[in-house]
């Protein structure tokens, strides 16, 4: 049974969740666009520190918040004029979006709720991972270790920064 | 009213929801990852609810999005340099005017 506390911060990042990811994609000034994505990315860290994971909450935090929105913005500031609204939506484009999303939203919904009987239990105790766990099985080759997926998430960034070096230096 | 996973997975799915909405509308490059960054986050979020509400004490579902949350950094960074050198041959980042390796 949860405190009155933790619905209310639920409630709170539900609502923050949904108005910020609506804004994002609506909003015709792309900067805003961009803050408004930033508080959709807190507000998912705040849902998982409020499902007891404080490290990826806060990998989330860091990444996300404190790594992609600020090249996203960095991006921003290069390439467009700060002031510009993007041109008004046709009709027909908004129309094809709004049935795109509906669609998947009916389609994931209808899913969920026809099927996933045993997802309506409470949540239950003993989450919380501490660092010593998730260090000791990130690196464990063993049979639930993640040694070799972080070997390749290592030779992956390498490849990504030589690529984005090569894409984006001056001829 | 107890909190149950569907309760986070509703919101996740909206997020994505949304995401295919700005995806299919926007003529920004750069509004179209973001899009994109929403679609990655609403994905991840399902993974961890899944896995806290599911399979307590395990880590599996936490560790994908670990992993899918690198990935989505660097595909950021790739996608952004990407960007910026088709606003240097361009000077122009709208999707529908980028069509020179076309014909």
């Amino acid at each position: 049974m949860e405190t009155l506390g933790s619905k209310i911060a639920y409630a709170v990042i539900v609502l923050v969740i949904i108005a910020c990811s609506v804004l994002a994609v609506t909003s015709r000034k792309i900067l805003r666009a961009a803050t408004y994505l930033l508080f959709a990315l807190f507000a998912t860290a705040a849902v998982y520190f409020q499902l007891d994971y404080e490290f990826l909450g806060g990998v989330q935090i860091a990444v996300y918040a404190g790594g992609i929105v600020v090249l996203v913005v960095f991006a921003i500031l290069l390439t467009t004029h700060p002031g510009d609204n993007s041109e008004r939506l046709k009709s027909r484009s908004r129309v094809l979006g709004l049935i795109a999303g509906l669609a998947t939203f009916g389609l994931g919904a209808f899913s969920l709720l026809s099927r996933c009987s045993d997802l309506s239990h409470s949540i239950p105790a003993g989450g919380n991972p501490d660092m010593h766990t998730i260090g000791s099985k990130m690196l464990s080759s063993g049979f639930d270790g993640y040694l070799l997926p972080f070997e390749a998430i290592s030779v992956l960034l390498l490849a990504c920064i030589i690529g984005g070096i090569v894409v984006a230096r001056k001829r | 009213m107890e909190i149950n996973a569907l309760y986070y997975l509703i919101p996740a799915m909206f997020m994505f929801a949304c995401g295919v909405y700005g995806f299919i509308t926007r003529r920004n490059m750069i509004a179209m990852l973001i899009s994109l960054e929403l679609m990655l986050n609403g994905v991840d979020m399902n993974f961890v609810v899944f896995n806290r509400f599911l399979y307590p004490g395990q880590l599996e579902g936490m560790f994908f999005t670990l992993f899918a949350i690198a990935i989505a950094a660097a595909e950021t960074a790739l996608a952004i340099a990407i960007v910026v050198n088709v606003y240097r041959a361009n000077n122009d980042i709208d999707v529908r005017d980028i069509n020179k390796l076309k014909f």
